[in-house]
């Protein structure tokens, strides 16, 4: 079966390339723009990953987290986050919330692929 | 009921009493010792046997003439809350320990005077304790049905005891402490509780009698409306009968505040001035609930009895009439609640004037002086513990030899008229400052010689000779002089003709020698100090105009002899670190004399405090002229301490300023860092986008040519996206710096909006927002192009980011006034909230209300914007009160 990730980011070029990315990797690719759409998202989808920006317009990538690890339905479901945050506080804090990795902008793909392959395994 | 039992039952009850004393005493600072509950029972020892008994027989005998006893403190208790509390804190700042004491002080501690005080309430109070052992020893009678009541050896008579009893009560609790203005609360407490037993025990039998041996109100009214002579019992007899009434209540509200039991209660044993707010409607209810029944009682008296028996008694007579003895067992203990209450508050009030006005100052003053101070406090108890027991064993023996045959309401009512011949001095002297002593020594001598004329004389006569000659033919047979009649006013009855005459000359001669003669310069001084009471603290200890040499050593030995050398020194270490003095200072100032006397003053009383102090100071009177020179000098003390106060509020306010900007300061650099993690995040986002599109550009090669094609144009908007920024941040800071020169030429403002708009015109079209320019008319000055244009995108970006996608219109507006022309920049967007109002031009600034959380922009331009148009001597600002949308606006001079 395939695997599935969402990406959740604001900004559409590095959506495209994340999207780009994993397709090839054999993923089935969510996209969400915002926060907002993440969760409408997860909703319906259980995805086994989730590839999250923290500094989004309305819901925040802060809260989103929050909300993934309420539901019972997503506790199978593995959060990375990737952001420009990069301060050690920052990093701490995203993982204090319960993210399962802390990824910092601007990134290598092949670094991501490799992570996030990593977590799945 | 047998003798003894009686006595048994009397025994267990004054145990109890003394047990609740002692508990008292032991728990005096608890709440349930200091309220305003126990404060208002306590006055209520104002109803005395006279009002338990007594009330019920005028009620039986001459109708509703006992209401105007109790109507007058009713009037009474509004007013305290300005004249109590103003009479409260003057004694509470002298310390204060008895009326005679307080109306000394007023007039300059005036030793006679205190004493004349002293005087005047032992003889109108002892008769007074008199009625009430009398009441003691008739009830005790009536219960235990014995012929004889008086036995003809005072030792076989149970009042005797019961007296002796009440002095030992009085004299252990009422000398606890050496300082008479110590608060007693003990005796407090148990007044409070023995007021609560008599309302009710008075009402309980108030309800027997009117509910169950009557049935009820209508039936007793029905009854004795059928009886001779009920006209007479409820009605007022025209005009005269009135004048009598107004006399009344005039008497009973001077005996409210006069009455020493009730100034002792009242004023000395209050510790909260707020408890007189309880108080003035708790108090007025009291006597209300208390008279309640009284001409119920006593019409079922009169028609169970006739006119057989003392009235007074029908409390107790209409039980025992229907055999139960318990309930006349209740009647007799609230009575006699009512007489302890009423002896003990009076003997201790009235041992502490003997004692501190009569006994010390005249007689042992010198003795204390030589003596060890020890032994002296031991002699201030001993003298007013003697004086406790002279006082009710006199009382006693006037009750054997005189008061037998009389009825307590007249005796009552002789008490109140005697006392009010303080009232003039008193209250006159609380409001008018140039009352003298003199006058009011004359005034209380010409109204007690009245009152003795007119009442005592005419009374003690028809008492114990029954003849009535001087009643009716006046002395010497002169018809005028008439004692109850004088100069033909005979419509009044006893009290009230007397209370008339003697008031009338009390009052006339007061202030006759008040204003022909002033008193001396510390008279004066203390009447500015009453009558001004609420500068009062400040006049106290600094004001005082006094004259004299007095070494601190010298003041000292004084106070060592009265308080203990322990206690002389740390009050007066004390008294020098408050007024900051050093400690080895040799002369004393007025302020020192002035606290040592306050100090002695609670053991000895204000007059000997006086004369005490003055034996260790040379006194020297003062010239007015000095008077005049010290007030000046303290009117520029005042001078300087208002200009050191306008400082230091000036300095206060700078302290604030500073705060301020420290805030402001803070605030900023906060700003910058949010700033900084801004630009970075910025920078961050389109290198992001570049460097993930490059690596899969070199990585991938099968990558179709159209995806290839997307991630390259993706790269070229993320590097112009990068560029603009960058250059936005060098532009603030040249800005800044002030090193951009402006290009200025001829422009027409039509074209440089064109071009602003097609900067942006792509972005609008990409979110579907309409930038309307529909301005017909085109002008043309100077200006720099360039930089204007950069004003105009900024400001249309910003209101495309706050436009909603699809519904968003932006219009430029542009129109000439005063000689400025001004552009307008409206959209429909969100708006701007109030709270980003103020900051919106300030550099780094970033609204919380953008359509994205995360900040767009580097927070840079509408700083950018404001320092180009403020370039061009120009002004910007956004429009307040715009309910749909924001509206920018910038003026630029015209030419």
């Amino acid at each position: 079966m395939k695997k599935k990730i969402l990406i959740v980011d604001d900004e559409p070029n590095i959506v495209m390339t994340l999207e780009y990315t994993f397709k090839k990797q054999d993923f089935e690719v969510y996209i969400a723009r915002d926060g907002s759409e993440a969760l409408h998202i997860l909703e319906n989808n259980i995805p086994d990953i989730v590839l999250l920006d923290i500094m989004m317009p309305d819901v925040d990538g802060y809260q989103t987290l929050k909300y993934i690890k309420e539901q019972d339905s997503l506790k199978n479901t593995k959060v990375v986050f990737l952001t420009a945050k990069n301060k050690v506080s920052d990093i701490e804090k995203g993982l204090k919330l319960g993210a399962d990795k802390y990824l910092t902008k601007p990134f290598s793909v092949k670094k991501i692929v490799s992570e996030v392959l990593e977590l799945l395994n | 009921m047998n003798n003894y039992t009686l006595i048994s039952i009397i025994i267990c009850y004054l145990g109890v009493l003394f047990f609740i004393a002692f508990l008292a005493e032991k728990n005096s600072k608890s709440k349930w010792v200091n309220n305003s509950i126990v404060y208002s029972l306590s006055l209520a020892v104002y109803c005395s046997a006279w009002t338990y008994y007594g009330s019920v027989g005028i009620a039986a005998n001459s109708g509703v003439s006992f209401l105007p006893i109790y109507l007058g403190p009713v009037i009474a208790a509004p007013i305290w809350i300005v004249v109590l509390r103003k009479i409260m804190r003057i004694s509470k700042q002298h310390k204060i320990s008895s009326l005679a004491d307080f109306v000394s002080l007023r007039y300059g501690n005036n030793r006679f005077l205190g004493a004349l005080i002293t005087v005047v309430c032992v003889f109108g109070i002892v008769p007074y304790i008199s009625l009430q052992l009398k009441a003691i020893s008739e009830t005790f009678e009536i219960m235990t049905d014995e012929t004889s009541y008086v036995s003809k050896y005072i030792f076989d008579d149970s009042t005797f005891y019961i007296a002796v009893l009440l002095a030992l009560f009085a004299a252990f609790f009422g000398t606890q402490s050496t300082d008479a203005s110590d608060k007693h609360r003990g005796i407090v407490v148990t007044v409070a509780f023995e007021s609560i037993l008599k309302l009710v025990f008075f009402l309980i039998i108030g309800v027997y009698v009117t509910f169950f041996i009557f049935n009820g109100t209508s039936d007793i009214y029905n009854k004795m409306s059928m009886t001779p002579n009920f006209e007479n019992l409820t009605k007022i007899d025209g005009l005269e009968a009135g004048f009598d009434w107004f006399f009344m209540m005039m008497i009973s509200f001077i005996a409210v505040f006069l009455l020493p039991r009730q100034f002792q209660v009242s004023v000395l044993e209050n510790n909260r001035e707020k408890h007189l707010k309880q108080a003035i409607w708790m108090f007025p209810l009291y006597l209300l609930l208390f008279n309640v029944f009284v001409i119920f009682i006593a019409w079922a008296g009169k028609l169970t009895f006739g006119n057989e028996v003392n009235g007074e008694y029908f409390t107790l007579l209409l039980p025992l009439q229907h055999n139960n003895i318990f309930l006349a067992l209740l009647v007799f203990l609230g009575g006699f609640s009512a007489v302890i209450s009423m002896v003990v508050v009076s003997t201790l009030a009235l041992s502490t004037m003997v004692s501190n006005n009569l006994i010390i100052p005249y007689g042992f003053l010198d003795k204390f002086i030589k003596g060890q101070p020890d032994k002296n406090s031991i002699y201030i108890k001993n003298i007013r513990r003697i004086s406790i027991f002279c006082i009710i064993i006199t009382a006693y023996i006037f009750y054997i030899n005189f008061s037998i045959e009389l009825s307590l309401y007249s005796i009552g009512l002789i008490s109140f008229v005697i006392i009010s011949q303080l009232a003039p001095s008193f209250f006159i002297g609380l409001f008018w400052n140039r009352g003298s002593s003199k006058a009011a020594i004359i005034g209380i001598i010409a109204g007690s010689f009245i009152t003795f004329y007119t009442l005592v004389l005419p009374f003690t006569i028809e008492a114990f000779t029954g003849i009535t000659d001087f009643t009716n033919h006046g002395l010497f047979n002169i018809s005028v002089l008439k004692p109850y009649a004088l100069f033909g006013i005979d419509f009044l009855s006893p009290p009230a003709h007397a209370f008339f005459w003697s008031m009338s000359l009390n009052v006339a001669c007061y202030l006759v020698f008040s204003l022909s003669s002033k008193g001396n310069y510390r008279e004066r001084n203390y009447a500015e100090m009453f009558v001004d009471s609420r500068n009062f603290s400040s006049l106290q200890d600094s004001a005082l105009v006094w004259k004299g040499e007095a070494y601190v050593s010298d003041i000292k030995n004084v106070l060592n002899k009265f308080l203990g050398e322990e206690r002389a020194q740390r009050a007066l270490s004390l008294f020098f670190v408050k007024y900051k003095i050093p400690p080895n200072t040799q002369m004393a100032d007025a302020r020192l004399i002035n606290f040592s006397e306050k100090l002695l003053t609670g053991s000895i009383g204000s007059a000997s405090a006086k004369i005490l102090i003055a034996s260790a100071v040379k006194e020297e009177q003062i010239s007015l002229v000095e008077v005049l020179k010290i007030l000046e000098e303290s009117k520029e003390t005042i001078a300087n301490n208002k200009l050191l106060l306008e400082k230091s509020e000036e300095l206060s306010i700078l302290a604030l300023k500073l705060k301020k900007a420290n805030e402001e300061l803070i605030d900023k650099d906060k700003q910058k860092d949010e700033f900084l993690d801004t630009v970075a995040h910025e920078l961050k986002t389109p290198i992001t986008g570049i460097r993930a599109s490059t690596e899969l550009l070199i990585d991938e090669d099968d990558m179709p040519s159209e995806i290839k094609t997307e991630f390259l144009n993706n790269m070229l908007n993320d590097s112009d996206r990068l560029t603009r920024l960058i250059n936005n941040i060098l532009d603030f800071e040249k800005l800044a710096k002030g090193k951009h020169d402006l290009n200025i030429r001829q422009n027409s403002i039509k074209t440089t909006i064109n071009y602003a708009i097609a900067s942006v015109q792509q972005l609008a079209i990409n979110k579907g927002v309409s930038i309307i320019n529909d301005n017909l008319i085109d002008f043309r000055f100077s200006y720099d192009e360039d930089r204007i244009v950069q004003v105009l995108t900024n400001l249309l970006s910003n209101a495309l980011k706050f436009t909603e996608s699809g519904k968003g219109k932006i219009t430029i507006e542009y129109k000439m006034i005063n000689n400025m022309f001004e552009v307008y920049v409206i959209d429909n967007g969100k708006g701007i909230s109030d709270e980003d109002f103020e900051h919106i031009f300030n550099k780094f600034y970033q609204s919380k209300n953008q359509n994205t959380i995360k900040p767009q922009g580097s927070g840079l331009g509408l700083a950018i914007c404001k320092q180009i148009i403020e370039q061009h001597n120009g002004k910007i600002w956004a429009k307040k009160g715009n309910k749909n949308g924001a509206t920018f606006v910038f003026k630029l001079p015209f030419n």
